[in-house]
């Protein structure tokens, strides 16, 4: 329905925190999404989030299976702790989920943030997490563009219409 | 469901202004309804048109990620092409439904 929107969203300021593919993926779908509908987006990946941006991790995320409550099995049984610690649990899960998403036509990591960046989104590394993970420029995928503080994030998130939303 | 007349021919649309009817679609209309939204088509536009027809013909879904698979241009074209909200702009231009993709 398209309603004629009085403050409609100009800008949106992704912040991902967290590494696992689900945190990754709702950051990238919002951000994707955004340049879809013509809203300008910046994407500021810290802490655990980082992983998405490192060449030698981006696509080889994983989704937590132990201590990870919403996740159930194909048939809907939660997955029971003492079988999420089998080892190859972890891999085999992340597998399947990669699988799915593959089959709704969801890229992995570094394709969509090929398809973020070729709309116009702008990617940014956590120059405070990078010093703390001990990670240097030439670790980041070239889809980042710049490596900003917290500050540096707050300017560029400015203007009328500008949301910050964490993932 | 209303009808809006382009190139001398009504038109069924929804209340977005996309067709109900993709076979109603002609190049004609297509130029037409690309004025409106300040785009001028080109031998690109129209190749990327077709692209997006013959796949909601075929009945797959479209996504953006699906035009980078296309061979006919790259994403970073594509939003050159259509500025702003690229898949609504070329399946309105295209007569085609709005797709309802997350991708």
């Amino acid at each position: 329905m398209a309603t004629e929107q009085k403050n409609p969203v100009k800008k949106v300021n992704i912040i991902c925190a967290k590494g696992a593919v689900e945190d990754v993926y709702a950051t990238l779908i919002l951000g994707n999404g955004a340049v879809m509908e013509g809203i300008e987006a910046n994407i500021f990946f810290t802490f655990f989030g980082l992983d998405a941006i490192i060449k030698s991790r981006m696509d080889k995320l994983h989704t937590a299976v132990v201590g990870n409550p919403a996740l159930r099995l194909p048939g809907g049984m939660r997955m029971p702790t003492l079988l999420g610690v089998i080892p190859g649990m972890e891999a085999f899960t992340s597998w399947m989920m990669k699988k799915e998403m593959d089959k709704l036509d969801i890229p992995p990591v570094s394709e969509f943030l090929d398809l973020i960046t070729a709309g116009g989104g702008k990617i940014y590394a956590c120059k405070l997490a990078m010093d703390m993970f001990k990670f240097r420029k030439e670790d980041l995928s070239e889809h980042v563009i710049d490596i900003l503080t917290v500050g540096e994030f707050y300017e560029l998130a400015g203007g009328e219409g500008s949301h910050i939303i964490f993932t | 469901m209303a009808q809006k007349i382009y190139a001398g021919k009504p038109v069924d649309v929804n209340e977005e202004g996309y067709f109900t009817d993709p076979s109603q679609w002609t190049k004609e209309i297509a130029v037409e309804i690309a004025k409106e939204e300040n785009i001028e088509l080109t031998e690109q536009h129209f190749a990327i048109i077709e692209f997006l027809r013959n796949r909601h013909s075929g009945g797959d879904p479209l996504s953006i990620r699906s035009i980078n698979h296309s061979g006919v241009i790259d994403v970073k074209t594509f939003y050159q092409l259509f500025p702003g909200a690229p898949l609504k702009k070329a399946t309105k231009i295209a007569g085609i439904p709005k797709p309802a993709s997350c991708v």
